[in-house]
């Protein structure tokens, strides 16, 4: 065997073993690197107890309330089977609306059983558009839907 | 088999491919770059949500691409130095290393100031964004490790090694947004079947990626040479081809 062949196998069982110890370690890690969990896994008790974490999904359209002088904001994130009612105070990124994507950062208030957070994110999605296309897309849908 | 990588791999050889190819590329990216980000500033329509601030998209998307890119040409001269022992591929592989670097810092910035009005954050420790850092420190690792050792015969070899590891980095980033669940979106263009952007917009952007990688083959050659005039500074083939006896 040429060293030159023996110099590529090397190199390939390298990138084979640190392939496999990533996979490994990713795979032990997995909780710790999911950014956020869905209201179906809140629903099912995933997320650790009496610790802080995020909630993903997205706002029910008509469960956004504010209250009057305040800005305190109440809504609803659902993944389209389970929901979680958020209560948050302070400034709304630019995208939050009504049927977006958010991701909310809290735990939940035993007595309400609110999911309160302090930091609030949305979530945008790879769809970019002009919005008249957006708006003849709305139509056809809302068309269709009647 | 294998002959044409010695031919390719002669420092004269590429000395002359690279003096006559540099004007080409240089000129298709600074044509391509114009077009594309004259074309997203001021031709393609705001997006329906995100309204003017998503035409930074046209810098962010190109540069992250080209990190990735270049992180894997990089260690596939890597490679390609170890395995057939030829030291222009270690001296391209070095040449990249800085390039890579600055896409990737420039892709980590713009989705910085991107982020702050739309997410409502600079910076979050999701998938995505960790490990693109991640891929920022492989390139300062790689640089400094070269930095750290004086024989450039061992720089070559041991940089090599850690350029090859690091390679595991890339799917990681790539498949991040579909592995777990990150606050950074999943690929736009990249998608199976229709991009999930429209015309006016996306012919802009392909314009962009097209001039970013004409660009870094540009002023990859350029940096190439100049290693490859560092390393054969005392030889006769160099004197002569540079007219100094």
């Amino acid at each position: 065997m040429k060293s030159r062949h023996q110099r590529m196998i090397g190199i390939g069982l390298v990138l084979a073993g640190v392939a496999l110890g990533a996979s490994f370690l990713l795979r032990a890690m997995n909780e710790n690197i999911l950014f956020y969990y869905s209201p179906t896994q809140v629903a099912a008790g995933e997320p650790p107890e009496n610790r802080r974490f995020r909630v993903g999904g997205l706002v029910v359209n008509g469960s956004v309330e504010r209250a009057p002088g305040d800005i305190e904001v109440s809504f609803v994130l659902t993944d389209n089977q389970q929901t979680v009612p958020v209560v948050f105070s302070g400034i709304l990124p630019d995208l939050f609306r009504e049927g977006q994507g958010i991701i909310a950062h809290g735990e939940f208030d035993q007595g309400s059983g609110n999911f309160v957070a302090d930091e609030v994110l949305a979530k945008h999605d790879e769809n970019y558009m002009p919005p008249e296309v957006a708006a003849s897309l709305k139509d056809v849908h809302t068309g269709g839907g009647s | 088999m294998w002959k044409f990588i010695h031919k390719f791999g002669s420092p004269p050889h590429f000395y002359r491919l690279s003096v006559v190819l540099t004007p080409w590329f240089g000129w298709a990216a600074a044509i391509l770059i114009t077009a594309g980000t004259l074309g997203g500033l001021y031709l393609a329509p705001p997006d329906y949500q995100q309204g003017e601030g998503f035409r930074i998209i046209y810098v962010h998307v190109p540069s992250a691409s080209m990190s990735m890119f270049v992180y894997v040409n990089m260690a596939l001269a890597a490679a390609v130095g170890l395995i057939w022992r030829i030291k222009l591929a270690h001296a391209v592989a070095a040449a990249a290393a800085p390039i890579g670097a600055s896409f990737t810092f420039l892709a980590l910035a713009t989705g910085s100031i991107w982020a702050k009005p739309m997410w409502g954050t600079w910076w979050v420790w999701d998938a995505r964004l960790t490990s693109e850092l991640v891929l920022l420190f492989l390139y300062f690792g790689y640089m400094a490790l070269r930095a750290a050792i004086d024989d450039e015969n061992r720089a070559d070899r041991a940089s090599a090694l850690l350029a090859i590891i690091g390679l595991i980095n890339i799917p990681i980033i790539k498949y991040s947004v579909e592995w777990w669940n990150t606050l950074h979106q999943p690929a736009t263009i990249s998608k199976m079947g229709k991009p999930a952007m429209d015309g006016d917009m996306l012919t802009w952007l392909l314009l962009n990626i097209a001039g970013f990688m004409c660009f870094f083959i540009a002023v990859l050659l350029i940096s190439a040479r100049a290693e490859v005039i560092r390393r054969a500074r005392d030889q006769k083939w160099l004197k002569q081809a540079l007219g100094v006896t």
